[in-house]
């Protein structure tokens, strides 16, 4: 992480520690503001484990209510939003144990023990540039159906990690995993989108090699 | 080192997070330098990130934010009512 966001992330810490004292204070109208924030990260990561919209809605909402009902119990040894997610993840495997689907989850584990290939698509003729790519909504479909898709501990992980952008330390932590198994997965997932997306995503424009999200070595 | 495109393949991931064990990133980088295809692998691995972490890619459903600060209204109102009986 940069300086800079070494210090947004600390303000943002202060900022959050200022508001659950407040709450705690008694000013439980700013519970709203506190997970404002969080909302998304909250849905797509009930999502990532329940696979139905109505059930991770729900799940956003019970884990909401529930961190609400806690909040005096979170000691802010751990950040706020690590702690919420690791909410929203017990809960969302409380309904999918209640659904008794926990059967495929064990499926998954059996089969990553085994040796497989990992292996991307190779090609050579394939460059697209992000910002047009966005606007078909066609590839943007594709993506959610390659992730729908996905085995379930490599979406899970993928979605902490890719879509919220959350680092490797909180992410182990809300899926109670060590880290190394979070790189290895993410890994995995990453190759098996790239396998699944390259065929959708050919085409001849000029490559551009800007970086993504500061976390590309040239950028 | 010599590497081979599988071997770094092994590490794209890695080299997308910045976290490519130092004593191979040099070699990783000159093999990317010469080797269309594994940069080629690269560029659709990382545009495959950006295009997920766009939030149009990932949407919410209509009206959730909505409904979860309904529920949540809800929840602070009932705890109110707690504390007064």
């Amino acid at each position: 992480m940069t300086a800079a966001g070494t210090t947004a992330g600390a303000a943002k810490e202060r900022n959050e520690a200022e508001l659950i004292a407040r709450i705690l204070g008694g000013e439980k109208e700013l519970f709203h503001d506190l997970v404002r924030p969080y909302e998304r990260m909250l849905y797509l990561t009930a999502f990532s484990i329940v696979k139905n919209e109505t059930d991770a809605e729900e799940c956003a909402q019970d884990a909401v209510v529930n961190a609400y009902r806690n909040l005096a119990k979170f000691r802010g040894d751990s950040k706020f939003s690590t702690w919420l997610v690791t909410i929203v993840v017990n809960e969302a495997r409380q309904k999918l144990r209640k659904a008794k689907r926990a059967k495929e989850e064990s499926l998954d584990e059996a089969m990553e023990g085994e040796e497989g290939e990992y292996t991307p698509a190779p090609l050579t003729d394939w460059r697209e540039i992000p910002s047009e790519a966005l606007e078909r909504k066609e590839l943007r479909e594709t993506l959610q159906k390659a992730v729908a898709d996905l085995p379930d501990i490599y979406r899970q992980v993928f979605t902490l990690r890719d879509l919220q952008e959350m680092n490797v330390a909180d992410t182990a932590a809300a899926l109670g995993v060590n880290e190394n198994i979070v790189k290895v997965r993410l890994h995995r997932a990453r190759m098996m989108l790239q396998k699944r997306l390259v065929p959708y995503l050919k085409k001849s424009t000029a490559p551009e090699r800007k970086g993504f999200r500061g976390r590309m070595p040239w950028s | 080192m010599e590497l081979n495109c599988k071997h770094v393949w092994a590490h794209i991931s890695e080299y997308l997070d910045k976290s490519v064990p130092a004593d191979l990133l040099a070699d990783i980088e000159q093999h990317l330098e010469h080797c269309e295809i594994c940069s080629a692998v690269l560029d659709s691995t990382r545009n495959i990130l950006v295009l997920t972490a766009d939030n149009r890619t990932f949407e919410l459903p209509l009206g959730y934010s909505e409904r979860l600060h309904e529920r949540l209204r809800k929840e602070l109102g009932s705890a109110s009512e707690e504390a007064m009986k």
